[in-house]
C-alpha cells in the first residue's frame, strides 16, 4: 500500500512538472506576441501614413488572435481558474516572458519596421517548425498562424528594402534602427528550462537550429536593401527569465490599466 | 441558391436553409456556408453540433457569427452547441463560387491563387481586375485593407479605390 501511494503521488508530481513546463513553454511563445501586438497597438491612428496605419494595427489583431488561442490552451493546462484575460491582463511584469526585442518603443517608423522585421523572419522559422509539434493544438494553431505570418514577413521585409533604398534619411533611420536592436536578436534563441523539456518532449521547437538561418536570411534581405549587417559580440537578454528592460513597466501600465481598475470587467 | 452538396465540410442537408441564413457580419452579402466557415453541423440527440473555424486567428466576426447561428437555431427551435476548431485551418478555397461572385459584385475582388497572389501583392503583376469597371489596369495601394482578410488596390482606369481578398492558403 504504501509503495502504490508513493509511485502514484510521484506520478502525479511527474505530469504536475509537465504541465509547468507546457505552461511556461506556451507563455514563452505568446507573451512574445501580446506585448509586440501591444506595440503595434498604440500606433493605432497615430501610423505614418493611413496604409501603413492600417497595416500595422491589422498585424496587432492578427497577433492578438493568436494570442488568445495560445492563452486559452494554457488556461485549460493550469485548470486553476485563470482564463485569457487573466493570464493577458493580471500578471506581474517579471512573469512575462517575452523577449526584449518586441518591448523596445516605437522610437520612429524605422524602429517599428525593423523590429517588426527582425521578429517576424524569427516568428515565421519557429511557426514552420512548430507545425510538426507532437502537441496537437500548438501544431493547430501554428499551421493557422503562419498563414497571417507569411503576409507580416513580406509587409516588414518590403518596407526594409524600401526604406534601405529609399532616400538618404529613410536610409540613415533603417540602418540606426538595426544596429540599434541587433542587440536583442540573439535572444531569441535562447532556450529556458522549460524550452529544453519541451524540446526533449518533441513538443517544443530546438530554436538553436533556426539561428543560422535567421542570420541568413535576415542578412539577405538587408543586403538587398543595401544595409549593413551589423557585428556585434554584446547582445541583451533577460526577458525569457523575466527581467525585462526598463519600457515594460509603461506597456504593463497601459496594458493593464483596466482590468486592474475594474476587475473582471468585459465588453 | 442550391447547396446540397458543401464538399469540404461536414453538414446535414437538412440544417443547410437555417445555416444559409446567417451572414457574415463583416461581408453581408455572403453567407457564413459562402464563406467555409462552417465546418460541421449535424443533430445529436436534439442538439445541433456545430464547429466553426476563424477565417484569421483575430477576426472579431466569430464571436457575432456563433451569436447569430445560435439565434437562427433558436428561432426555428433547436438547442445549440458551437465549437470553434482552428484545424485544419481555413482557406480562401473553401469560399463557395457562389461567394466569389457575391464578393465580386459588393466590390470585393475575390482571392487569387497563391503565387498570382504573392506577384499582385508584391506589385509585380497588374492581375487583379478592378470590381467596378473590370480593367485589369490596378494597382496596389496596401497590402492590408479595412480588415486582416483584405489588401487594398485602386483602378488606374476607372480610378475607384477597391478591396482585394487575399490569397489563404
Amino acid at each position: 500500500m504504501i509503495s502504490n501511494s508513493f509511485s502514484t503521488s510521484a506520478s502525479i508530481s511527474i505530469l504536475n512538472e509537465m504541465k509547468k513546463n507546457l505552461f511556461n513553454y506556451i507563455l514563452g511563445i505568446a507573451d512574445n506576441s501580446l506585448i509586440l501586438g501591444q506595440r503595434l497597438g498604440e500606433l493605432c491612428g497615430h501610423g505614418p501614413s493611413l496604409e501603413t496605419d492600417i497595416a500595422l494595427t491589422n498585424i496587432s489583431l492578427d497577433l492578438f488572435g493568436q494570442v488568445r488561442s495560445y492563452y486559452q490552451y494554457a488556461a485549460k493546462i493550469a485548470n486553476n481558474g485563470s482564463n485569457e484575460d487573466t493570464i493577458a491582463m493580471m500578471r506581474p511584469e517579471r512573469e512575462y516572458v517575452n523577449v526584449l526585442l518586441v518591448e523596445q518603443p516605437n522610437t520612429d517608423f524605422g524602429y517599428v519596421i525593423a523590429r517588426q522585421f527582425l521578429f517576424d523572419v524569427y516568428h515565421f522559422l519557429f511557426l514552420t517548425e512548430l507545425q510538426k509539434s507532437k502537441d496537437v493544438t500548438l501544431a493547430a494553431i501554428a499551421k493557422k498562424s503562419i498563414k497571417e505570418v507569411s503576409y507580416h514577413l513580406r509587409f516588414s521585409s518590403d518596407w526594409v528594402k524600401r526604406l534601405g533604398d529609399g532616400t538618404e534619411e529613410s536610409h540613415k533611420r533603417i540602418q540606426n534602427a538595426i544596429n540599434d536592436l541587433w542587440t536583442y536578436t540573439d535572444e531569441l534563441f535562447h532556450q529556458t528550462d522549460a524550452d529544453k523539456k519541451m524540446i526533449a518532449d518533441g513538443v517544443g521547437v530546438d530554436t538553436l537550429k533556426l539561428k543560422e538561418t535567421y542570420y541568413h536570411n535576415v542578412s539577405e534581405i538587408l543586403n538587398e536593401a543595401t544595409l549593413e549587417v551589423p557585428e556585434l559580440k554584446y547582445f541583451q537578454k533577460g526577458g525569457k527569465q523575466g527581467i525585462h528592460t526598463e519600457h515594460m513597466g509603461y506597456i504593463l501600465a497601459e496594458l493593464q490599466y483596466m482590468q486592474r481598475t475594474y476587475p473582471n470587467m468585459s465588453w | 441558391m442550391n447547396k446540397q452538396m458543401i464538399e469540404h465540410a461536414d453538414i446535414d442537408t437538412e440544417l443547410i436553409p437555417i445555416l444559409d441564413k446567417v451572414s457574415d457580419p463583416e461581408i453581408p452579402v455572403l453567407t457564413i456556408l459562402d464563406m467555409g466557415v462552417v465546418r460541421y453541423a449535424k443533430l445529436v440527440d436534439d442538439v445541433v453540433q456545430i464547429k466553426i473555424t476563424p477565417t484569421y486567428s483575430g477576426c472579431p466576426a466569430m464571436d457575432v457569427i456563433a451569436d447569430d447561428i445560435t439565434a437562427a437555431f433558436k428561432k426555428e427551435g433547436y438547442k445549440v452547441d458551437i465549437d470553434l476548431v482552428l484545424t485544419p485551418a481555413w482557406t480562401t478555397d473553401w469560399i463557395s463560387e457562389e461567394g466569389r461572385d457575391a464578393l465580386e459584385k459588393y466590390g470585393i475582388a475575390p482571392p487569387l491563387e497563391a503565387e498570382a497572389d504573392k506577384e499582385a501583392l508584391l506589385g509585380n503583376k497588374k492581375i487583379v481586375k478592378c470590381t467596378n469597371c473590370g480593367s485589369q489596369n490596378t494597382k496596389l495601394v496596401s497590402q492590408f485593407g479595412s480588415t486582416a482578410c483584405k489588401a487594398l488596390f485602386q483602378c488606374e482606369d476607372c480610378h475607384e479605390p477597391f478591396d482585394y481578398f487575399k490569397c489563404l492558403k
